[in-house]
């Protein structure tokens, strides 16, 4: 009970907040990006447009690392469109290190001729707009995108999303059974967005590559929502 | 091109008919793709809902079903469905449920239609069953050169013709002068002869015979002729011609079943040449005309085995060659027959000459003229009126045991079924077995029928054709004036069902079961054909081949529209599916069965077979509202 009730407070902030920072933002494209709104938390997930959203960077640290690439595609309970999403590389102001490279498959030459991310900063905001955004792991596109705003804009960027990672979490990790494991020693079950994927039956993609793995999280949190929710769901049940 | 899309464009490209498109087209159709998942349980199309899209299973699995909720098809990774509505209406026509957690990929109807016109394989594919079995009937026609080359494209010089009235030196001289080894015979005529041809000078012949080198040995030494005998009193009485622009198939044909050497060729009535078994052979390898020769030249039952493995390797050939079913159906079918004649002539020598006329016949697969390498051995003995059973039958019974005993010894196994003049049932003079016919028409009901039903494919193989022919006019005359046999021969018609096709690694029944493999011809072929064989004793066809029994039914016109064509096309390609199958047995050395592993079928040929299937499906349920049981 306590969680239900913690959980209706913060999403009630939401809205108020939007509100709020509609009214005080300097910077037209996140004062157009707040002025937008968002779904009111009581819509049921099945009414609402959605974008999946993910970021590839340099590392997992927000004060050391930065993004490379982004991915986004939006999407509905009943259909997930690529066609109309997006994929920009964009270039960090700090140095690649190999390690990343190794890991995203961006090279050098293909991020020195790419745009700093504040040219493409509007045209992203614009397209999340008044969008409930869905991402696997919030950890990092929630403090990367607050960060590089924040940096080039001077302004914070805070909003709702739905993480399937969360969600997965919920599942595979709550409940009475998985503490006795817990105690047990048993080894958690992996919420990674491909070992999620396999729990669904969906397929195994050849990951880290932006628009890629955000077309995986927009499957994914189908799946997710027809396996243990409804498309009757109310948003707010679900983000964070 | 973004990841994801060279990851839709890889998955796409590896099923049909994906796999047989250009480039541009599969980029383009991975960058309009929309996905979906549905949980396992779950509809994904209702009946009559818009679609505006074609769906392309992902992963997961997907059953659709027919309006009425039976079971239509089980789909699974890289199939498709949608296509039937986006081509009607755009209004779902099948069903379909996920019956596992399952993703799709939704390719717009507006590529869907695009790529419908302009890229004729993907429509084929899409299309109801009839064009894409077709597409794949004709594609193996056009891959055939025997059926498609004109018989003038052999001929490399124009015909020697001679009067009938010169002599045979003459004819001889005018060889030698020529260099060539038959010689055509022409005979004045006039302008209303309905054979003639204009010669040189403006005057009318027609071609009346042809002498070969063979004939003065036979027709002219051997029988003390003279040199100054005339041509006309030594010619064959029937002249065997073939039209210029047949194909070298049916020239072909025309020398198995005639057994000869020469073939005139006409145009129109004009002789334009001669056509020779070498110029035949030369030009196709194929044996399967000198195994005929060859066979009458066995002087016993030993000797005709030890051509056996000539015959399978004929048959191979004829496969690896891009024969058609047809095709290797009439060649078997002809070696089959050349075989029995073969077994008579060596008895007859042995039991001296039959005590009363008789006719040797063949039923099954032999009489329809659609053998394939392992066909067991249909066969009955019609005798003359004049028969006395404690006079004759014991020729009559000899004669049988040897034929069916050579048949056996060369690899033509004895019917289980007991259907072989060695039967004493089936070893009766005409008018018995007219009142055979009589009682399986007028008094039919299915279980009776049901063992007789093999009897309705007749031929005569040796002795007096007539007896044959005159119980195919009387079954054409009176089967299709009996809507109780008609009833009852469907009936028996519908006894053995398809499969729907096929899922993952098993054979799909129509009940949801699975099995690990499919007899071919207890579940398509030998079904289809007794389907064929009601539609044709209904509307009183004598022809007995399934195909020419098709063309009787399309010129009777009482099927619905295409539907002929549909049979066609299942039946030739369910029938070259088990050829195939049965030559890739002999190819390594198994003896050929009818049992085909899902595993061994290519991802086009599957869909094909799962289109003939449901032709077979669909035609028995037309059978049932086609031919009802009256009331009695």
């Amino acid at each position: 009970m306590g969680r239900r009730r913690a959980k209706a407070d913060e999403a009630a902030t939401w809205p108020r907040y939007f509100a709020d920072r509609a009214s005080r933002s300097q910077d037209p494209a996140l004062r157009a990006f707040y002025e937008a709104g968002m779904p009111d938390p009581d819509t049921p997930i099945g009414e609402v447009e959605m974008v999946a959203l993910d970021f590839e960077t340099t590392g997992m640290d927000v004060h050391q690392h930065a993004i490379v690439s982004v991915g986004l595609v939006p999407f509905t309970l009943q259909r997930i469109r690529p066609a109309q999403g997006h994929y920009w590389v964009v270039r960090p102001p700090r140095p690649l290190d190999e390690a990343s490279i190794r890991f995203h498959r961006i090279t050098h030459a293909e991020v020195s001729t790419a745009p700093e991310l504040d040219t493409i900063l509007d045209r992203l905001l614009s397209l999340l707009a008044g969008k409930v955004v869905v991402v696997h792991y919030q950890g990092i596109e929630r403090p990367f995108l607050d960060a590089a705003v924040l940096d080039r804009r001077g302004e914070r960027c805070l909003f709702p999303l739905i993480d399937t990672m969360n969600l997965e979490a919920r599942q595979v990790r709550q409940g009475w059974w998985r503490r006795v494991q817990t105690l047990l020693g048993v080894p958690q079950t992996s919420i990674r967005l491909g070992d999620s994927r396999a729990r669904y039956g969906l397929p195994s993609y050849s990951a880290h590559h932006a628009k890629l793995d955000a077309l995986a999280t927009a499957e994914l949190l189908q799946a997710q929502v027809a396996k243990h929710h409804s498309p009757e769901t109310p948003l707010g049940d679900l983000w964070s | 091109m973004e990841a994801e899309v060279q990851e839709i464009r890889e998955h796409l490209k590896r099923y049909p008919p994906f796999d047989r498109l250009e480039s541009e087209w599969l980029d383009r159709i991975a960058e309009s793709v929309e996905v979906a998942y549905y949980r396992d349980g779950t509809m994904i199309q209702e009946y009559g809902e818009p679609i505006d899209t074609l769906r392309y299973v992902r992963s997961g699995a997907v059953e659709v079903y027919r309006h009425n909720g039976e079971l239509y098809n089980r789909l699974s990774e890289g199939d498709i469905f949608g296509q039937t509505g986006l081509l009607h209406k755009r209004q779902v026509r099948f069903p379909a449920k996920a019956i596992e957690d399952t993703l799709l990929y939704l390719i717009p109807a507006a590529v869907f239609d695009r790529l419908s016109n302009e890229d004729d394989h993907f429509a084929d594919f899409v299309e109801l069953s009839g064009p894409r079995l077709k597409a794949a009937v004709e594609q193996n026609e056009r891959e055939n050169d025997l059926m498609v080359t004109r018989v003038r494209r052999l001929l490399s010089r124009s015909p020697v013709t001679i009067e009938e009235t010169a002599s045979v030196r003459d004819a001889a001289r005018m060889m030698t002068e020529n260099y060539v080894s038959s010689i055509l015979l022409a005979a004045r005529t006039d302008q209303n002869d309905d054979r003639a041809f204009t010669g040189e000078q403006g005057d009318y012949w027609r071609v009346t015979g042809i002498l070969t080198d063979h004939d003065f040995r036979v027709r002219v030494l051997a029988a003390g002729g003279s040199a100054d005998t005339r041509l006309a009193d030594i010619k064959h009485e029937h002249l065997i011609t073939i039209q210029s622009e047949e194909s070298v198939y049916e020239a072909m044909l025309a020398m198995l079943r005639n057994n000869v050497h020469h073939l005139p060729v006409l145009h129109r009535r004009r002789p334009v040449g001669v056509v020779h078994l070498s110029d035949i052979v030369r030009y196709e390898t194929h044996s399967s005309l000198y195994l005929v020769s060859n066979i009458f030249n066995q002087s016993s039952v030993k000797g005709l085995v030890r051509l056996m493995p000539d015959v399978r390797a004929a048959f191979i050939r004829l496969v690896d060659e891009g024969a058609t079913a047809q095709m290797i159906g009439e060649a078997m079918s002809s070696i089959g027959r050349s075989l029995i004649r073969r077994l008579i002539e060596l008895a007859e020598d042995e039991l001296g000459p039959p005590p009363v006329p008789y006719c040797f016949m063949v039923n099954g697969s032999m009489a329809r003229n659609d053998q394939s390498i392992s066909t067991d051995q249909d066969n009955a003995l019609i005798l003359d009126d004049s028969f006395v059973p404690e006079q004759h039958d014991a020729w009559f019974a000899a004669l049988a045991k040897r034929v069916s005993d050579g048949l056996n010894a060369c690899g033509y196994p004895y019917c289980e079924g007991g259907i072989m003049a060695t039967n004493d049932k089936w070893r009766q003079p005409l008018s018995v077995w007219r009142r055979y016919f009589e009682e399986w028409i007028n008094q039919p009901d299915p279980e009776r029928l049901l063992h007789s039903s093999i009897f309705f494919d007749l031929e005569p193989v040796y002795g007096e054709e007539r007896f044959v022919e005159q119980l195919q006019d009387r079954i054409a005359e009176r089967a299709s004036q009996s809507p109780l046999f008609l009833a009852s021969m469907a009936r028996n018609a519908l006894n053995r069902t398809p499969p729907l096709g096929f899922f993952r690694t098993f054979v799909m029944e129509q009940d949801g079961r699975h099995n690990n493999s499919i007899n071919i011809k207890r579940r398509g072929t030998a079904p289809l054909i007794d389907v064929i064989r009601v539609h044709a004793l209904s509307v009183g066809s004598r022809s007995q081949n399934s195909f020419d029994r098709l063309d009787d039914i399309t010129r009777a016109d009482t099927l619905p529209a295409g539907q002929a064509d549909r049979l066609r096309y299942a039946l030739e390609f369910l029938s070259m599916v088990r050829i195939r199958h049965q030559a890739h047995d002999l190819k390594h050395h198994h003896a050929p069965d009818n049992n085909i592993e899902p595993e061994n079928v290519s991802d086009e040929e599957r869909h094909n077979l799962k289109d003939a299937f449901q032709v077979l499906s669909n035609a028995q349920k037309f059978l049932r509202f086609r031919y009802p049981m009256p009331n009695r």
